[in-house]
């Protein structure tokens, strides 16, 4: 039986296993991504690919930035530009009782030393986005942000990462490991891989994977659903959301206004499958049409749920395992992961290159979603 | 949310057959349909057309769907005209609710709702196959099938001599009601392949039973030949062109000769195939149909479906014609009664019997007509530069390109070329698309399966959507 052995071997081919295995090639290392359906099929696929630095944890702000450079020269590192726009993401405060919220949030990114989440009041908001409804009192506006394209963002990953000499494996989920000496032996159906180093990035799945190679990681689901409608004249440049509704707010290039926001469906790991929900997700609707009563007529084309991992504290899990020598940790984003994608897959390299990074990642350390240790 | 027996999807002949017998054992039935008059595509608008001289220019079978529809409106269902079903999904068990079931949500006069119901019907009928060929997006072409809902609503009748390209039985009834309407033919494009008689003749003795399909067949046939239409026989290929609407049309037939004629109106029609959206969506199993090249639901001699509750009637479940269909919509509508314990096992078998019998005899003709009018292979292979997704704006040769790729499936190639994406949903492209792929990588087309279908079947609007938020919240 032949036995295919690489460096670096990446379980999941979605857009964080795809970055990682770009930078470990482009460092040198022979890649193998190994996907058990197709690449983007989940989560990366079924994003609204929103680039956002905006209301970020205050943890995620330093990586978040970063990745926002990087997303602004993004065709010079992947090839395409991703059919990124940097029209900006906008936070509205609906109504007077929300607006304190912003201002705090404006005061405490100011007192760190952060200045890329700005307040604008009800004009300078109005220029921004001409189809809110007037009754909109103000906003949190972080300009240079903006969202792209997930189809195109995969696509260009995926040619960049080809490019660079990874060798991507589509049907190809892996069923059980083992030891060999330093390697893991990793095999799928009749085919085997052996590798000394694994990166886990098997979004939804990664527990299920941790679990498998040995690290016991305490894991949710999320299955938030998306609305796209059928195409529209331009209606709005940015990506707008709103204090105390869960809605996001944008049009695509192709002229779809696409709607998310977070709303749950349900997911179910065993099956690969999710479903929409239409009586929660009406209250996407609603809060859509409401924001802006131009689109109530805009039919709608497809709605649809992606399946992701979500952690208790809704940061990512990057990092080497405690426990397993050669074994990183790359999952967990809980629904805001896409914009961190070209900085993670360079954090990824960093730990397992150099065996550190200078990137403050101490709060996606996957031992905090770990049980203790029971006392000596 | 209000609760029924029985939720109806459609009034054509499967779903008004479907509610007067599941009405006639008492259950409480409710019937959805995005008409705004009962009788679906094959009796569209005939409440008010059948006795008029329209009707009887339309034919006998025409007429004879105001009795059903009579009947249908007598039978104590509840009828819901211009309803949109935009989802149905199985329902989970709640307090207060009926156990398991299904969750329909429609939207009628900009209003959504939803309802409950123990069992489904999807009477949703069939939809023209799509025919794509250069230029076939042009004002000007269009399906013969929509050129018989304006006869048969609006009597509209073109000015100009009409191009009627195709195959099966549909554009020889049309050709007919057309001329009896005082329309003109300018010629008949008959793409139907040498040789398909002859591979048709086997089928024949069992299609005896159903002499009178077959007589009236030939009879439209020796009618336009009668009224000296020009028959163009073996079209193998169409090429509409024109400056922002249909000014040409160009053809070649299977011994290479060619033609450019004027034309200003062409009707396309290459046979029907099941509307499954809907019970793909609430993940019935289907199956291809190599004797109708699509695929259908997989149901049994009632016509339930893979998911139990969920019957799919008429044309929907398989082609087999609107007496057929009727015939099955009763079938499924006694076997929900029956199932509900509206009616004993025994009473089912006894109403069934000759139900089924008359179905046999329906269906007989069948094979026959299946293997006479099976599409021509250039339905599946059109050329590189021809618009296969409508919505989208998608080539045959944009398909061909990406077909290669790490050997993607069909739903893969929605993503990597969103053809498929559109407010279609893959209604127009879908078998295209299939054969495209399936002959780029070389394995059959029955392996591919079909798009996966995302919510909702119907174009809801946000504003409905939205309206379902506070209907829901009120109940």
């Amino acid at each position: 039986m032949t036995v295919l052995g690489c460096d670096v071997a990446v379980i999941g081919g979605g857009l964080h296993g795809l970055s990682a295995a770009l930078h470990l090639a482009r460092a040198g290392r022979r890649v193998l991504v190994l996907e058990r359906s197709w690449v983007g099929r989940h989560a990366s696929g079924a994003t609204a690919a929103g680039v956002r630095t905006l209301g970020r944890d205050v943890a995620e702000v330093p990586i978040s930035l970063e990745a926002m450079e990087m997303w602004h020269r993004i065709e010079a590192i992947v090839g395409d530009g991703c059919g990124f726009h940097a029209d900006g993401q906008i936070r509205v405060a609906e109504f007077d009782s929300h607006w304190p919220d912003l201002l705090q949030r404006e005061a405490r990114m100011r007192a760190l030393g952060y200045t890329h989440e700005e307040i604008v009041d009800a004009e300078e908001l109005r220029r921004l986005v001409p189809a809110l409804s007037p009754h909109c009192v103000g906003a949190l506006v972080a300009r240079r942000d903006g969202a792209a394209d997930p189809h195109r963002t995969i696509a260009a990953f995926r040619r960049a990462c080809e490019a660079a000499g990874v060798t991507i494996v589509e049907g190809c989920g892996v069923e059980a490991v083992e030891r060999r000496g330093a390697d893991w032996l990793l095999s799928t159906g009749a085919r085997r891989f052996t590798a000394p180093v694994v990166v886990n990035a098997a979004g939804a799945w990664a527990g299920r994977l941790a679990a498998m190679l040995g690290d016991e990681i305490e894991l949710g689901l999320k299955a938030s659903m998306m609305i796209v409608t059928e195409r529209l004249a331009p209606v709005l440049a940015p990506v707008v959301s709103v204090v105390g509704r869960a809605l996001s707010f944008k049009q695509s290039d192709q002229g779809t206004l696409v709607i998310g926001g977070g709303l749950q469906g349900s997911a179910d790991l065993d099956r690969q499958a999710s479903r929409v929900d239409f009586a929660t997700l009406a209250r996407g609707a609603r809060a859509a049409v409401d924001l802006f009563p131009v689109v109530g007529d805009v039919r709608i084309a497809r709605c649809w749920t992606g399946i992701e991992a979500k952690t208790r504290d809704l940061l990512p899990v990057i990092g080497a395992s405690p426990n397993q020598p050669g074994l990183f940790h790359v999952f967990g984003f809980s629904g805001h992961g896409f914009q961190l994608v070209p900085v993670v897959g360079a954090i990824l390299c960093d730990l397992i290159l150099e065996g550190g990074t200078q990137r403050p990642i101490a709060a996606f350390a996957p031992e905090r979603l770990m049980p203790a240790r029971a006392a000596a | 949310m209000s609760a029924v027996d029985l939720l109806v999807v459609g009034a054509g002949p499967a779903g008004m057959g479907a509610a007067i017998a599941a009405r006639r054992h008492g259950l409480d039935v409710l019937v959805v349909d995005d008409q705004p008059a009962p009788g679906g595509q094959i009796w569209r608008a005939v409440e008010t057309v059948a006795a008029t001289s329209r009707g009887r220019r339309l034919g006998t079978a025409y007429q004879a769907g105001a009795k059903r529809a009579e009947a249908f409106r007598s039978c104590g269902a509840t009828y819901e005209p211009g309803s949109q079903l935009w989802q149905v999904e199985p329902g989970q068990v709640e307090p207060g609710q009926i156990e398991g079931g299904f969750r329909a949500f429609l939207s009628r006069e900009g209003r959504a709702r939803s309802v409950r119901a123990k069992a489904v019907i999807l009477a949703t009928g069939a939809q023209e196959r799509p025919v794509p060929f250069p230029g076939w997006t042009l004002p000007g072409v269009l399906t013969v099938g929509a050129a018989q809902i304006l006869l048969k609503t609006a009597d509209e009748v073109p000015e100009k001599p009409v191009w009627i390209a195709g195959s099966g039985p549909l554009p020889l009834l049309y050709m007919t009601q057309l001329l009896a309407a005082g329309g003109t033919i300018a010629g008949f494009l008959d793409t139907t392949p040498s040789g398909r008689l002859k591979a048709a003749l086997p089928h024949l003795p069992g299609a005896l039973a159903g002499l009178g399909k077959l007589a009236k067949g030939l009879g439209w046939t020796l009618a336009l030949k009668r009224a000296g239409v020009p028959v163009i026989r073996h079209v193998t290929e169409l090429a509409a062109a024109g400056e922002g609407r249909l000014q040409t049309l160009s053809y070649r037939t299977e011994d290479g000769s060619e033609g450019t004629v004027p034309a200003e109106v062409l009707l396309v029609h290459e046979g029907v195939v099941p509307s499954i959206h809907a019970a793909l969506a609430l993940g019935c199993a289907v199956e291809w149909r190599a004797d109708q090249q699509c695929y259908a639901p997989k149901v049994d001699a009632w016509g339930e479906g893979s998911l139990a509750g969920v019957f799919v009637a008429g044309d929907g479940a398989g082609i087999g014609g609107a007496e057929a269909a009727e015939l099955r919509g009763q079938l499924a509508g006694l076997k929900v009664a029956a199932k509900l314990g509206a009616l004993s096992e025994a009473a089912l078998a006894a109403e069934a019997q000759p139900l089924s019998r008359s179905l046999a005899r329906e269906l007989a003709p069948r094979p026959f007509l299946d293997a006479l009018f099976a599409p021509r292979p250039q339905v599946f292979a059109p050329a590189d530069e021809t618009i296969v997704c409508r919505c989208e704006e998608i080539m045959a040769g944009d398909i061909r390109a990406r077909a290669m790729v790490g050997r993607p499936g069909p739903n893969q190639l929605k993503a990597f070329t969103r053809a498929g994406m559109g407010p279609c949903q893959g209604r127009q492209c879908g078998y295209t698309i299939m054969h495209l792929l399936a002959a780029a990588q070389g394995r059959p087309v029955a392996e591919l399966g079909f798009y996966r279908v995302r919510p909702p079947l119907k174009p809801v609007t946000l504003g409905e959507l939205a309206s379902l938020d506070e209907t829901e919240a009120a109940s």
